[in-house]
Parts: C-alpha cells; sequence; structure tokens
C-alpha cells in the first residue's frame, strides 16, 4: 500500500451530461511539488473542487496518507483562481482570515499570525493597503499568504499566476520556486504554462482535453534552487518540449 | 471646494430657474393668492412663521427617523431569513410585493384608526412604506456576493453564519445604501400623510390647518419645507455611506 499525501483513484465527475473527469487516478507525496497542466476547461479547477471539497465525486476513492478523507478535518487550503481578496479588509485582515477562519485561532492570533507571515510574501510594508491598492502580482502574494494562513498540511493552486503579466508572472514563478526551497509545502499547482510547471514541479501531470484523464506523467529532475538560466540548458528544453508536445497530442487526439 | 461646488451648483441653478419661472407666471398671469402666490411670497410667509412651522417640522422628523429605524431593524432580520432560506424568500417575497400595492391613502386612515393618533401609526407607516426597498437592496446585495469568496470560506469549514458575517453581509452593505436612499424619498411623505389622517402636531397638521384657512402660500411653505427634509436626509445617507463603507467609493475610484 502506498502512503501518499494524496492518492486519488478512479475519479469521475460529470455536471449533467458533461463528463469532466472520467476514471482519473494521481497521486501526490508529502512535500512535494506536482502540477497539473492542462488545456482550457479540461477539468483542472475541477479536480481541486472535487479535493476541496466544494463538488462531491461521482465515483472514486480520495486517499489521505492511506486513510479515506475526513472532511471534518479537510487537510487542504485552496487558492482560487481568482484572488478574491476582500475590499472590507486590509491586506493583513485579508491574510488573517486564513488563521481565524480555518485556523480556529482568536481575531488577535489570527492578525499577529498575518503580520508575520507578509514578510515571506513580499508585503510587510502593505499590511494596513486596502487590496484595490495593491498592483495585480502583490495582489496574487497577497492572496497567497491568505492560503499559508489557514496552516493546512497541502496547498492547492489553481493558476495562481494566470492573471498577470508575463514579467510579474516570471518574477512571481521564481518567487515561490525560492520560498518553496524553503519551506517545502506539499503542493499541487494548476497551470496552463508549461515554464511554470518546468521550473517549479518535482512532477507534472499532463491532462488531455475534457474526460480523456491523464496523458504524460513527467518527472522533473532538475536540481533545486533553479533559475531561468537554468530553464536554458539542454535538460529543461527537452522537459518542457515533452510536455508541449503532450499537451498539442491531446489537443488534435 | 471645487468638487463641492460642481455637486451643488448645477441643481441650485435649476431650483433657481423653475423658482423665477414661477414667480414670473403667478405675477404676470395674477392667479391671486389663493390660487398660486408668487414664490417670494410664499418664502416671506414661511419666513414670518418659521417659529410655527420649524415646530411643525421637529415631530414629523421625529417620526421619519423613529420609522427609519424601525423598518431597518425589521428589514436587516427579515432579509437575513429570506437569505438563508430560499423557501422562506419564494414565500415571503410575494407577500411583500403585494403589500407595496396598497396606496398611502388607504393605508394612512387605516393605520390610524387601528393605533390612534399618537406616534405610533405614523412610525408604522413610516416604516411600512420604507421597508421594502431596503429589503430589496439588501437581498440583491447579498446575492452580489462573489461565489468563489464564498466557496472560499466554506473550503476552510466556516459556517453559513460566518460566511454570512464575513462575506455576505459587508457585500451587501452597498445595496443597502441604494435601497435606503430609495426609501427615504418617501419616508417623508408617508409621515405627512400619517398626520394628515389624524395629529396633533407635525407638517402634516400644519398644511392641514393652512389649507383650511386658505393659506396656499403657507401650504406652500411647508411643502418646499419637505423638500429640503428629504434632500437633507438623502444627502446624509451618502455620508453614513462613507463613514460606514469608505472602502466602497474608493474601490470603485481605482477601478474607473
Ligand atoms: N459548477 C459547474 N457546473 C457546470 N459545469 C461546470 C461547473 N464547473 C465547471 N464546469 C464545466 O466543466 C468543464 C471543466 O471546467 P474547469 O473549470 O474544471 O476547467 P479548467 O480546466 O479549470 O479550465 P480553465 O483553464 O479555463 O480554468 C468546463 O467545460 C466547465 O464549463
Ligand atoms: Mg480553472
Amino acid at each position: 500500500m502506498s502512503t501518499s499525501a494524496i492518492d486519488v483513484r478512479g475519479l469521475r465527475k460529470a455536471f449533467g451530461d458533461l463528463q469532466v473527469l472520467d476514471d482519473l487516478s494521481l497521486h501526490v507525496e508529502r512535500g512535494e511539488f506536482v502540477s497539473i497542466l492542462g488545456p482550457s476547461g479540461c477539468g483542472k479547477s475541477t479536480i481541486l473542487s472535487v479535493l476541496n471539497g466544494t463538488e462531491p465525486a461521482d465515483s472514486g476513492e480520495l486517499l489521505l496518507d492511506g486513510e479515506p478523507l475526513n472532511r471534518m478535518q479537510s487537510p487542504f487550503a485552496w487558492m482560487p483562481q481568482h484572488d478574491v481578496l476582500f475590499p472590507w479588509r486590509t491586506v493583513e485582515q485579508n491574510v488573517a482570515l486564513g488563521g481565524e477562519v480555518a485556523g480556529g485561532l482568536s481575531k488577535r492570533e489570527a492578525l499577529a499570525q498575518a503580520r508575520a507571515l507578509l514578510p515571506t510574501f513580499g508585503l510587510d510594508e502593505f499590511g494596513a493597503t486596502r487590496p484595490y491598492q495593491l498592483s495585480g502580482g502583490m495582489r496574487q502574494r497577497a492572496a497567497f499568504a491568505r492560503t499559508v494562513a489557514q496552516g493546512r498540511d497541502i496547498l492547492l493552486l489553481d493558476e495562481p499566476f494566470g492573471a498577470l503579466d508575463a514579467l510579474t508572472r516570471t518574477e512571481l514563478q521564481l518567487w515561490l520556486e525560492q520560498i518553496w526551497g524553503r519551506e517545502r509545502w506539499t503542493v499541487v499547482l494548476i497551470t496552463h504554462d508549461v515554464r511554470e510547471a518546468v521550473l517549479l514541479s518535482d512532477r507534472v501531470y499532463v491532462l488531455g482535453p475534457r474526460a480523456t484523464g491523464i496523458t504524460l506523467e513527467l518527472e522533473i529532475p532538475l536540481p533545486r534552487p533553479r533559475s531561468l538560466e537554468l530553464l536554458g540548458n539542454a535538460d529543461a528544453a527537452a522537459l518542457e518540449r515533452e510536455l508541449l508536445q503532450a499537451l498539442h497530442a491531446g489537443r488534435t487526439a | 471646494m471645487r468638487r463641492t461646488l460642481r455637486i451643488v451648483l448645477p441643481p441650485l441653478l435649476v431650483v433657481g430657474l423653475l423658482g423665477v419661472v414661477w414667480e414670473v407666471y403667478a405675477r404676470v398671469g395674477n392667479l391671486g393668492d389663493e390660487l398660486l402666490p408668487p414664490l417670494s411670497r410664499v418664502l416671506s410667509a414661511g419666513w414670518d412663521d418659521r417659529a410655527s412651522l420649524w415646530a411643525s417640522t421637529q415631530p414629523t422628523l421625529r417620526e421619519v427617523l423613529l420609522g427609519f429605524a424601525v423598518s431597518m431593524v425589521f428589514a436587516f432580520a427579515i432579509s437575513i431569513l429570506l437569505d438563508a432560506s430560499g423557501l422562506a424568500r419564494r414565500s415571503v417575497m410575494p407577500v411583500l410585493i403585494g403589500s407595496q400595492t396598497i396606496p398611502l391613502v388607504v393605508l394612512a386612515p387605516l393605520v390610524v384608526i387601528w393605533f390612534g393618533f399618537g406616534l405610533t401609526p405614523k412610525i408604522l407607516l413610516v416604516a411600512l412604506v420604507t421597508f421594502f426597498p431596503i429589503v430589496v437592496g439588501l437581498l440583491d446585495g447579498y446575492a452580489s456576493s462573489e461565489r468563489d469568496a464564498v466557496t472560499l470560506l466554506r473550503t476552510m469549514g466556516a459556517s453559513w453564519p460566518t460566511v454570512f458575517r464575513l462575506v455576505r453581509l459587508p457585500s451587501a452593505l452597498p445595496g443597502f445604501f441604494t435601497g435606503l436612499r430609495i426609501a427615504i424619498t418617501y419616508a417623508v411623505v408617508a409621515a405627512i400623510f400619517a398626520e394628515y389622517a389624524g395629529a396633533e402636531t407635525g407638517l402634516g397638521v400644519y398644511i392641514q390647518g393652512a389649507d383650511n384657512s386658505f393659506r396656499t402660500d403657507l401650504v406652500l411653505a411647508a411643502v418646499l419645507v419637505t423638500a429640503v427634509l428629504t434632500l437633507a436626509l438623502y444627502a446624509a445617507t451618502f455620508i453614513v455611506q462613507r463613514l460606514t463603507i469608505p472602502w466602497y467609493t474608493d474601490a470603485r475610484k481605482v477601478n474607473q
């Protein structure tokens, strides 16, 4: 028996007549950074919705450390595709929401914890500002901090950098690679950016178009810490090409 | 300062223009003070009678504010119930909408018959009239909550009351103020109607008295006071909004 952090077996999920996930299986080890790469509309967000309990699965098994998942103590901290920061809360109050609601901390403790987190996310001077005063990249980092503040074991990140401009995106990808190296969270990252998957992941799943399932599982054995220069080398380029081909093969199939 | 001017000046010009038209029309047409006295006479008569006018305005204002307080408490309570339960919403909303079709002229004497000449029927009528727009504003506001925000809190393990407090209620406040502003334009009129139907003091009683003694100038002076009162209350909602949800106006400015 495996004792993966997450073990998903034979997952099926349909919305009405629309079969989105059909017999999907995947696993994530503790401390592993796994990306799920796939075209738009293939069901990436749906996987996270099933994991975080928002959507019930039609069938399939969900094991956590080898045990059936107990919904009362969700191990997942979910970061939605849009940042959903609350405009009526300051940045630190937004971050504190994680500890306050998910962590069961008192308001004061949650705020103290949030303030302690801010430097890691490059927001130390912005605790008292409102989300609408932040740039897109900073908003994303605030939403990220709120996710981490939940104090849960496994982070589910839904295209955290998808809406950013190319420059900011690269900057945040490198930033994440750096802090992940320190924190070693267990991460499931949704993305449709091949380079992002190679830069950040230990392992990548490529998902075909809707309901075709996993078309490729690829280890990324590149050394860490990773940098832009590393992405330029032949190994990285070959990995990127393989992922890209799998993505496109799925599209024309 | 310049902003204030830009907001205040255009309506003042329009009001001034209407005033001039009124003045000229009344004088040239020589309609007689009983039919339509010129504005200048209305103003000077109102000024001469200011002590009595002010004494009549106070009870009306009190009724409006108390009626509003009652209305808001009930509007919040009912809206929470309606937001929590789709069944409640489907069954209660038609009744609420139906209640809005009863004309004030019918309702006012009835409320007086039921509750007498005191403060209660006035408060009740103001509350009845202002309640609906506030509830609709709130319900609309709840529905405007971002779906992902609600889902996010649910995945954090939040209960429905927590989701309501942290997301749905703050999301609804802009809608609440919109509803409040619509309600406020009805409120003063409703109070005057209630007074008309039976009261000892208030602008409604004042208007009735002036009307009975053929003092059209004083009737119109009281009408002007009513208009000013409504405008002042309307403006006050913006100030209260600014103080309670500063993030709303600011966020909109940034996003423009
Ligand atoms: N709650 C829902 N009800 C009905 N259909 C849904 C629902 N959620 C998702 N879908 C449909 O399921 C399919 C997969 O959606 P999903 O959001 O998982 O895709 P995705 O891979 O995350 O896409 P993107 O890259 O655009 O975010 C889409 O066709 C979508 O329209
Ligand atoms: Mg998605």
